[in-house]
């Protein structure tokens, strides 16, 4: 690629920083340029954040029904799934999904209580209800 | 790293350090997932590099881990009074300095600390051209987070560094390494059979959910650009590299060579820019999967030529 075709196209996430392309000049010698981002890049960065809202976004509405413990939410939010989440925490995939359910997750001990929080970067208290939306 | 051996007394580029360390791979480990995705590598793990330094320049590195975050911290910050600079393996959801929209559970994310400051550490990330800082509580969160590859506070600085290398030795054992790797790999799943079969995994996606097939494409161009490639997982630093080397043994298959490399990283970008152009359209569209997956097998035909090319070089 050659210095004048590096994208600089101002990525809103890189947040204003810049990241170093390898990029040749015209006479074919290389150098670092900075880029301010591309949109490829961009694009599909974005879905992925996107994806993982949305499982959030559905655990969220899942937990206010009832149907799903906030733990569902909490882990989506973190843009944790199951297998993630099993690894993190060292709890089998199967305990996990029976702490997805309301009722079981409502008497789940501090301690394994702790272990979620502890790998969400939550404290316990947070862990155990949904965050109150902005909008 | 070019940092670091910099500061030793070693002065050698970013891109010469890749190349020599005989970084350049691909690897598609359909079983290694990260969020529900495959691992999709376009170099070698940060162990194999660390090692590919010691057996091809004779630096010797050590590498701590730690069960025990104080005495992570501690032993870090006790390296960091002693004026060196000292890299660390860190999961790249913890680090405070990122965008948000960049921050994964990534735990192979390797950066260099140069320096504290109180609770803050001076950090120098290749993801970024600025120096940035953490605080010590979020570094260690990032130094200590569980799950796949679990970095357990692993930190890594030379305790011996050559003055001076023996290129006319070095460099060609580095290329045929890379070489050899990339064109006769046995398993399927590494070098240009890897190339091969992530294609053809592509054109299974025709049959799958659709949203799956895009996140998967998404997932692809977000390994090759993402953390630090410098552009085209890997082929324009690996490109630069053998245009150094080239100069430095004044060598024309290397120098051509190196121009070649250029061209199959512009194919690589080619490729990114189609998938993205197809996640991109409308939900009514479809996606070509053959054509995306023809452009990968085409460059796989295109590295294939420069590995034969290279080997001819010496």
């Amino acid at each position: 690629m050659r210095e004048n075709e590096v994208p600089q196209d101002d990525s809103a996430i890189y947040n204003g920083q810049k990241r170093a392309i390898y990029a040749t000049d015209k006479s074919g010698g290389y150098s670092v340029v900075a880029s301010s981002g591309w949109e490829a890049e961009e694009e599909a960065t974005r879905q992925a954040v996107e994806e993982l809202e949305r499982l959030a976004q559905e655990a969220y509405e899942a937990c206010e029904a009832g149907e799903v413990s906030p733990l569902m939410f909490h882990m989506y939010d973190k843009r944790l799934d199951l297998l993630s989440l099993s690894q993190a925490t060292g709890l089998f995939q199967w305990r996990i999904k029976r702490h997805f359910r309301p009722d079981v997750f409502a008497k789940l001990s501090e301690k394994l209580l702790l272990r979620y929080a502890d790998v969400m970067g939550l404290s316990l208290e947070a862990i155990q209800k949904l965050p109150h939306k902005e909008s | 790293m070019s940092t670091m051996l910099t500061h030793h007394g070693l002065t050698l580029s970013e891109p010469m350090v890749f190349g020599l360390s005989s970084s350049l791979n691909f690897a598609y480990l359909p079983f290694v997932k990260l969020a529900g995705m495959p691992l999709i590598a376009y170099r070698s793990i940060p162990k194999a590099i660390i090692k590919g330094l010691q057996k091809n320049l004779g630096v010797k590195m050590r590498i701590e881990t730690f069960s025990n975050v104080e005495k992570g911290e501690q032993r870090l910050d006790e390296l960091l009074a002693e004026g060196k600079i000292v890299g660390a393996q860190t999961s790249v959801f913890w680090l405070p300095y990122l965008p948000d929209e960049m921050r994964f559970h990534f735990n192979g994310h390797n950066l260099l600390v140069y320096g504290r400051d109180g609770d803050t550490y001076k950090i120098s990330d290749p993801v970024f051209e600025d120096v940035v800082v953490a605080d010590k509580k979020e570094f260690a969160k990032a130094r200590f987070a569980k799950g796949v590859m679990a970095p357990k506070g692993a930190i890594y600085y030379p305790i011996y560094v050559p003055q001076e290398l023996d290129y006319e030795q070095i460099i060609p054992k580095a290329i045929k390494t890379v070489a050899k790797r990339m064109l006769n790999t046995p398993v399927p799943i590494a070098g240009l059979k890897g190339i091969r079969y992530l294609a053809k995994s592509i054109r299974k996606l025709e049959k799958k959910d659709r949203r799956y097939a895009r996140l998967f494409l998404g997932h692809i161009v977000r390994m090759q650009e993402e953390i630090g490639t410098g552009g085209a997982g890997f082929r324009y630093i690996y490109a630069s590299f053998l245009q150094e080397s080239g100069q430095l043994l004044d060598n024309k298959i290397l120098l051509e060579s190196s121009d070649m490399m250029t061209a199959v990283g512009d194919s690589w970008r080619e490729f990114a820019l189609m998938i993205a152009k197809s996640i991109r359209t409308k939900k009514s569209e479809v996606v070509d999967f053959d054509a995306i997956a023809k452009k990968l097998e085409s460059i796989a035909d295109e590295e294939a030529v420069v590995y034969k090319k290279l080997l001819t070089a010496f």
